[in-house]
């Protein structure tokens, strides 16, 4: 089966039922559904308990959900815990992650609840969001700390806060933050989400910024807007020429493994483990299964 | 249980519902009134779902009003779980 795309994560605020109950038809690969910086203080009670409810009935079909909750710091991050994590959404998202201990923190409670509920295979998987200069400089430990971790996404907006800058539109700022949090991505096999676009008028940018984003090796990008959704994925998805490329390395790759050749050539050059590696990515993106294309040669 | 404080929760927009408690005295029973963009088609269905709510959270002394716009049952589920739980001086929130 083909490794599920994160080229796209919508943020929908936890408080709103239009957006929530659409969630499954905005065609973005996953939804976030925020209890933190979307939800206003006086309605994070309301909030968390229409998302329990909503996650209890919407079907959102094949789109992942993660929910966002509040940092265990705050008085909500506890209760938010408390209500989701029985419904087991597919990832849950901690937010403003700056150590180890804090991962440990809240792994503490997310067992704990899932023991009480009685939940002995939890399929749900934990995302950490890194949007603080410390977290930043910890990031490679807090990326190796946890099993069930299978995405770390940078915060821009947060990032640039603690920093005391302005978040500029060619991202100086946060350049440094984007490679070194890639990096501790890629050392851990995890995906890495970007952060958002917040000019929902200007696809240019947005597309520029997503091109970069994805020569840097992030997986997906974050969005607010659903007018976003099919520019980000134009950007991710492989052009007809790279996928027939890619389905030739692949296809010569099987065929040669299977006479016992490690190394060969296309049209004169050497086709190596990484070049398949990176073939078989193309194909992911491409909806291709390989075992598909296994099977066609068999 | 009954309710200690006036309460709402809830919006005015499109798929949402807007539920406000009031609190009365023991031994008065349960009061919902509702008005709804789908009366018509839906007026039962919605009386079902708040009084499910309410027997689960077990209110019997209540005076519930309700303005729908459209809401599924999980948003009216979830409002009026909100509106109680504040009204029970259970969690805060808009008052």
């Amino acid at each position: 089966m083909a490794k599920k795309k994160r080229r796209s994560m919508l943020y929908i605020p936890g408080n709103n039922p239009a957006m929530i109950q659409q969630a499954g038809v905005y065609g973005c690969d996953a939804v976030l559904l925020d209890l933190e910086d979307a939800v206003a203080l006086n309605q994070k009670d309301a909030a968390r308990i229409l998302v329990r409810s909503m996650l209890e009935t919407v079907n959102f079909y094949d789109t992942e959900v993660c929910v966002r909750v509040n940092n265990l710091q705050t008085p909500f991050g506890l209760a938010d815990l408390e209500e989701i994590v029985p419904m087991q959404p597919d990832n849950i998202r901690f937010p403003k992650t700056e150590s180890v201990q804090d991962v440990k923190d809240f792994m503490k409670e997310v067992r704990r609840i899932e023991k009480e509920h009685g939940i002995t295979d939890p399929k749900m998987t934990i995302h950490v969001m890194i949007e603080t200069a410390k977290g930043v400089a910890n990031v490679y430990e807090i990326a190796a700390c946890e099993p069930r971790i299978d995405a770390i996404t940078i915060g821009g907006q947060d990032l640039t806060a603690d920093m005391g800058i302005v978040k500029t539109p060619d991202g100086a700022g946060i350049d440094y933050a984007r490679k070194r949090i890639v990096m501790a991505g890629k050392a851990n096999n995890l995906d890495v989400l970007d952060t958002v676009f917040a000019d929902v008028n200007d696809d240019e940018g947005l597309k520029e910024e997503t091109e970069y984003i994805k020569k840097l090796g992030f997986a997906g990008k974050a969005l607010i807007n659903p007018r976003q959704v099919d520019p980000v994925h134009e950007v991710f998805n492989p052009s007809e020429n790279e996928i027939r490329k890619a389905y030739r390395v692949y296809s010569e790759f099987y065929k040669n493994t299977k006479a016992g050749i490690g190394v060969f050539a296309i049209d004169g050059k050497m086709i190596d483990a990484p070049v398949v590696q990176r073939a078989v990515t193309v194909l992911e993106y491409a909806n291709i299964d390989i075992k598909d294309i296994e099977k066609s040669l068999d | 249980m009954t309710p200690k404080f006036k309460a709402q929760a809830g919006t005015f927009e499109s798929s949402d519902i807007m539920v406000l408690i009031e609190p009365v005295a023991e031994g008065s029973g349960r009061q919902v009134d509702i008005s709804s963009t789908v009366m018509l088609q839906f007026e039962e269905d919605l009386k079902t779902c708040i009084n499910q709510v309410l027997d689960v959270m077990e209110i019997e002394n209540v005076h519930l009003i309700a303005k729908d716009k459209g809401a599924l049952t999980p948003t009216i589920k979830a409002r009026v779980e909100t509106a109680v739980k504040r009204s029970l001086g259970i969690q805060e929130g808009t008052l």
